[in-house]
């Protein structure tokens, strides 16, 4: 079967494109496709990006902004990062952070959406050496104090002096920093 | 290695076809996203400011050594031809949107293509590590050791709270994405795949085809990775989806005995039949190809077929790709000439191993 657009072709791509119910077949090579994009542009145009801004849209706190219908929130100036002026608004839009500072304006009103993506809020994995401040160390504080508390309660005192050093070590680092 | 040898040679790293089960995972492959502080994402960087980040990139590939892994080979997408972009992305070095949306993107290749970093992407730095058949903790260690070398030199947008900030919500976190290309005719030919696929939904993992995101399941390839990033440690993410992955691979070896077992012949004749078509076609679309070489896999596999190694078959997925037909001949094609070209080189490569 030839492209049904050129007639030249053999038609490679067949489509099928059902609106309201009506059926249209497509029959049509690759060619005449690319120049024909709006064919389409159902597909291309549907990324990660718009469906997190569809879940984004639907923040009871944006809609109210959106449609006016609180005075109070309409009053308030947008919520924006003061760092690449992204505005919450375009957020949810385009899906996308503009700087890492946006993660610092929009604090916790991104809860909800980590929370949809994730399941979760709080980070758990691993922490830069350096730039990860003293979370390092309070992490490793946090994982020796427990460890201290099954040795005394296995009565292994030896090995919970150990440990108890190596927490006031750990502290004196934290003091000084 | 010079810029025309990584787009020129077809080979890679990943391709060998060999390391733990080899017969059912092709590769293992782990990103790792990571930002720069006091720099906006390269969404919202100007020129100036997406350039500071390459030369920051690099400037630290340049004085550090990263291990054996190196030298590494700067590769500024604005100096390559989009056919030239094409082909790196068949061979999965870089991502289809650093070679068409980013500005001023840029990669940093090792010599095997095992490593790939690359700059400007949706984030300042994407670390990828791409190793052949299931190898998921080594691919890990050689990806969070780069970071650890990047992190003396540079300060990382960490945030205490979300972990490493991402350009995409979807990313923040670990930043790091881990998958698995599994090859599963078995499950497939035994209608199982769907039941699996679905079930795999719901332990926050995620399936997409060849080429990622958005990409379909060609030739029964699928690639298996995590979705959640955010309140899971590195561990748990990879702890899970290998033992998902551990999993299924089972499923397709089960479901490859119950093949054998209970309709021999009918899987030898298709098994025979994709290689034949493949060794006389004179043209062969890439849907098609995709197909039949997936069955003289499995033919492998199950030493059906002898005298044709797991290499060829994953050589022969990248160079029957549209971006290295076109790259090896030199000029434009049109799909048609591009199906008997694809045909012409199939028959080639498997005569080659016969003769």
């Amino acid at each position: 079967m030839n492209c049904e657009d050129c007639g030249k072709r053999p038609a490679t791509l067949h489509l099928t494109k059902i609106v309201n119910g009506e059926k249209t077949e497509y029959h049509i090579c690759e060619h005449c496709a690319q120049e024909k994009g709006h064919v389409f542009a159902d597909f291309h145009n549907f990324s990660i990006n718009n469906i997190l801004s569809g879940l984004l849209n639907f923040d009871p706190l944006v809609k109210n902004s959106m449609s006016g219908l609180h005075n109070q929130t309409t009053a308030q100036k947008p919520m924006r990062c003061e760092t690449c002026g992204l505005t919450y608004a375009q957020f949810s839009k385009s899906g996308r952070f503009g700087c890492s500072d946006c993660y610092r304006y929009f604090g916790d009103r991104l809860d909800p959406l980590f929370r949809r993506i994730h399941g979760n809020t709080q980070h758990i994995g691993k922490v830069p050496e350096r730039t990860g401040g003293q979370l390092k160390i309070r992490r490793e504080l946090e994982q020796l104090k427990t460890l201290l508390q099954q040795y005394v309660m296995t009565e292994e005192f030896e090995k919970a002096a150990e440990i108890r050093d190596r927490i006031r070590a750990l502290e004196k680092k934290m003091e000084q920093a | 290695m010079s810029v025309q040898q990584f787009i020129q040679n077809p080979w890679s790293n990943w391709m060998k076809g060999q390391g733990p089960d080899a017969d059912i995972v092709i590769s293992t492959r782990i990103r790792i996203a990571r930002n720069l502080r006091h720099q906006p994402f390269p969404l919202l960087a100007t020129d100036s400011q997406a350039e500071e980040v390459v030369n920051q990139v690099a400037k630290v590939v340049r004085t550090e050594s990263l291990g054996k892994e190196g030298p590494f080979e700067l590769i500024m997408m604005d100096r390559l031809q989009p056919l030239e972009k094409r082909v790196l992305v068949e061979k999965h070095l870089i991502s289809p949107n650093l070679a068409e949306e980013s500005r001023k993107g840029a990669v940093l290749l090792s010599g095997d293509e095992s490593i790939s970093i690359m700059i400007n992407e949706e984030d300042h730095i994407r670390i990828q590590v791409l190793l052949p058949g299931f190898q998921l903790t080594e691919a890990w260690d050689i990806g969070s050791r780069i970071d650890d070398i990047f992190e003396k030199h540079v300060n990382y947008a960490f945030d205490e709270k979300r972990g490493y900030l991402t350009s995409c919500p979807t990313n923040v976190g670990t930043g790091i994405r881990a998958s698995v290309m599994l090859h599963l005719p078995a499950l497939v030919m035994t209608q199982q795949i769907n039941r699996i696929l679905q079930a795999i939904n719901q332990v926050g993992l995620v399936v997409r085809g060849l080429y990622g995101e958005g990409s379909e399941a060609l030739g029964n390839l699928f690639q298996l990775s995590n979705q959640v990033t955010l309140g899971m440690s590195e561990t748990d993410i990879l702890s899970n989806l290998y033992s998902v992955a551990k999993q299924i691979i089972e499923q397709e070896r089960v479901a490859r005995r119950y093949l054998q077992e209970n309709s021999a012949l009918a899987l030898e004749d298709r098994i025979c039949r994709s290689y034949g078509i493949l060794l006389h076609a004179r043209t062969v679309e890439s849907k098609e190809a995709a197909q039949r070489l997936s069955d003289v896999r499995l033919g492998i596999d199950l030493g059906i077929i002898q005298n044709v190694s797991p290499f060829t078959i994953n050589e022969l997925l990248v160079l029957t790709q549209p971006g290295f037909l076109q790259q090896h001949a030199g000029q434009k094609l049109t799909p048609e000439q591009r199906d008997e070209r694809r045909a012409r080189l199939i028959r080639e490569r498997l005569r080659a191993k016969i003769a």
